[in-house]
């Protein structure tokens, strides 16, 4: 299985920059998965991998080798898109067995290869049918058969569980992973949902506006994460970013001030990033108001007007403990610090209520 | 008003209009032409009598017919397949595979002519044919040192075909071009990343994509070419001698230009028969019923 480069890729249609110049180095066999909102250019960058676009500029490289100038045809990468893509004239084993048909691979061979790969994804049943004769949970498991078929050195999935109801998104991330584990075969993934990218990959690539924001692993970006973009779009409920200001190592939020945690200088603006889950109800310092309750199942998510600013708070338990217009006192645990001005996460810990 | 007289009403309301004017234009012409094949009318519109004399010089005393039916064949087939659905499908690919800009401009080049006046075209290109050293192709040939070309009596069947071909290009071209830019673009994507090449794509996923697309253009201009003759008329008049005469053209010969228009009407009775097992065959050939989808909007 290969590993993949990129070295400064870039790519512009025209006038737009779909992609600002990457690096990124995916390891033989890995699992990442590229996660980012609708046109931050997920796209782009797997089908720059693919070769079905061509970089303006930078080098991709597998297994250490240029690959820039290979056509899509002979890259050996296996590829699911979004709306599968399967050839509508064809049965589902004609579909599986097209890139074999390519490559002249003799037909019992062949229909050999497609019945186990059939077997692997579970259409074995459905060989004879037209795609238009399948569910969408179907017709997905045929795009991954034709992707895998060929024993591709690469595997691209485009949002390939974006189209699928839920239950049928569950089942379909645990038999991906399974798959890509039983094949060993290098995998991108690319998905606009955290869930997906969170359960499914080793490493996870945040992108915004065709930058990467942030490399690594769920928990990295979650604990850690680069950025506000980052930290906001990890983890649901949203994080709670409340903007404050910094002087004389003190850090002031709203009718509050907290004594900075960390040494070095702070910016003059700077955002607090306290995750929901992170706030206890009932402790602390910080006094409010429930404004609002949500029951989301074995938990409630509570919309709090407190000293510092409006936060949004989860409780475990299936049985609401608060109501609106409820007096309470809350506190945190632990917060992350941003500079307001660029964004970016600052090396200290965030200020907490004492 | 219940509702099954509103279904009638609505039936004569929505058909209504389309089938009078398929009777007017269609049907009524028919019944009049065969009314008027078995007669022995001529220039001055006289009927003396019924007779099925017309029919039988069809077949066996007009001499000149088998000629005529050749020529029909040929015309028909070599410019539908050389041009009218062949090099308009040339086009298509070639044009789409090309940046918009470019693609569009070489599409407007083969449109022009369809959008000149038939006198004008057909004037063109008895210029471009002329045998003079004046016609354009004879200057072109004179500049390489060969001595001038005169195809209209050499190869006149090629300058008819060339002539229909370069116009009639332009429809398929159109109706090609816009199927295949409907096909999903990650349908080529995903035939690029499973392995194949540019003829490959175009043999597995543009050609089965845009089938109907094909059956229809064939099926229609087959039947268009069958009739058509103004160009050859204005062009070669069918000559030298009868060597470019076809079958629709022989017809208006008969009719207008000898005035004998019972033989005249009897031959075209002839076209009329043959478009319309054209059509049957080319309808079972091409399951063109799969063309006409069942209705997308329901009238109750
Ligand atoms: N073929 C194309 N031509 C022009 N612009 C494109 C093309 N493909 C993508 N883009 C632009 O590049 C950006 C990134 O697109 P894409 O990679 O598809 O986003 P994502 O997959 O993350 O939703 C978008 O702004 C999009 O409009
Ligand atoms: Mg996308």
């Amino acid at each position: 299985m290969a590993t993949v480069e990129l070295d400064k890729v870039e790519k512009r249609f025209g006038e737009v920059v779909a992609l600002e110049p990457v690096d990124l180095a995916i390891r033989s066999g890995e699992f990442l998965a590229i996660l980012g909102p609708s046109g931050c250019g997920k796209s782009t960058t797997l089908f720059l991998l693919a070769g079905i676009y061509a970089p303006s500029a930078g080098e991709i490289r597998f297994d250490g080798v240029r690959i820039n100038e290979i056509e899509a045809k002979d890259r050996n990468v296996g590829i699911v898109f979004q709306s599968y893509a399967l050839y509508p004239h064809m049965t589902v084993a004609q579909n599986i067995g097209f890139p074999l048909r390519l490559k002249r691979v003799p037909i019992d061979e062949s229909k050999r290869r497609v019945e186990a790969i059939a077997r692997l994804v579970r259409v074995e049943e459905l060989l004879d049918r037209k795609p238009a004769q399948l569910s969408g949970g179907q017709q997905q498991r045929v795009a991954l058969a034709r992707a895998l078929v060929k024993e591709p050195q690469l595997l691209l999935l485009d949002e390939p569980l974006s189209n699928l109801d839920a239950g049928l998104r569950l089942a379909m991330r645990g038999e991906i992973r399974r798959l890509q584990r039983e094949l060993g075969v290098t995998t991108v993934l690319v998905t606009h949902d955290q869930i997906e990218a969170v359960t499914m990959a080793d490493r996870i690539v945040c992108m915004s506006k065709g930058r990467i924001e942030q490399i690594g692993t769920a928990d990295d970006l979650y604990a850690r994460p680069a950025s506000l973009f980052v930290a906001s779009f990890l983890g649901s409920p949203p994080i709670n970013l409340v903007e404050g200001t910094a002087e004389d190592g003190a850090v002031r939020l709203g009718e509050r001030s907290f004594a900075a945690n960390g040494s070095g200088p702070l910016p003059q603006r700077v955002v607090v990033g306290i995750r929901p889950e992170a706030i206890r109800l009932g402790e602390g310092p910080i006094r409010g108001r429930i404004l609002d309750g949500e029951p989301h199942g074995r938990e409630w998510i509570w919309l709090v007007e407190s000293e510092v600013g409006a936060l949004r708070v989860v409780e475990p338990g299936a049985a609401p403990r608060h109501r609106a217009g409820e007096q309470v006192v809350l506190g945190w645990s632990e917060s992350l610090l941003f500079d307001a001005a660029d964004e970016r996460r600052l090396q200290m810990p965030g200020p907490v209520p004492s | 008003m219940t509702a099954a007289t509103r279904s009638r009403l609505d039936r004569l309301v929505f058909l209504g209009p389309a089938t009078a004017l398929l009777m007017l234009f269609y049907v009524l012409p028919v019944i009049v032409d065969v009314a008027i094949a078995f007669t022995d009318m001529g220039r001055n519109l006289e009927v003396t009598r019924v007779t099925t004399e017309n029919v039988a010089r069809i077949f066996g005393g007009d001499r000149r017919l088998a000629q005529v039916l050749t020529n029909t064949l040929v015309y028909v087939v070599c410019t539908l397949t050389l041009f009218n659905v062949g090099y308009a499908l040339l086009l298509a690919l070639t044009t789409t595979a090309l940046p918009d800009r470019a693609g569009a401009f070489f599409r407007s080049v083969w449109l022009l002519p369809r959008m000149s006046p038939s006198v004008v075209y057909a004037l063109l290109w008895t210029w471009v044919v002329a045998p003079t050293e004046y016609g354009l192709l004879n200057q072109i040939v004179a500049g390489i040192g060969m001595p001038p070309l005169d195809l209209k009596s050499d190869a006149p069947m090629l300058v008819v075909v060339l002539a229909n071909g370069f116009i009639g290009a332009s429809f398929g071209m159109i109706i090609f071009t816009s199927a295949i830019r409907s096909i999903p673009q990650h349908l080529f994507y995903a035939a690029r990343a499973d392995g194949a090449n540019g003829l490959q794509i175009v043999r597995h996923v543009t050609l089965p994509q845009i089938r109907w697309h094909l059956s229809f253009v064939t099926l229609y201009q087959a039947l268009s070419l069958l009739v058509s003759f103004e160009y050859i008329w204005l062009i070669t008049d069918g000559g030298p001698f009868y060597d470019t005469t076809v079958w629709a053209l022989y017809v208006y010969q008969r009719a207008f230009t000898s005035g004998q228009y019972a033989y005249g009407a009897a031959l075209a009775l002839v076209l009329v028969a043959a478009g319309i097992v054209a059509a049957l065959v080319l309808w079972r050939f091409f399951d063109m019923r799969a063309l006409l989808q069942r209705p997308r909007i329901e009238v109750s």
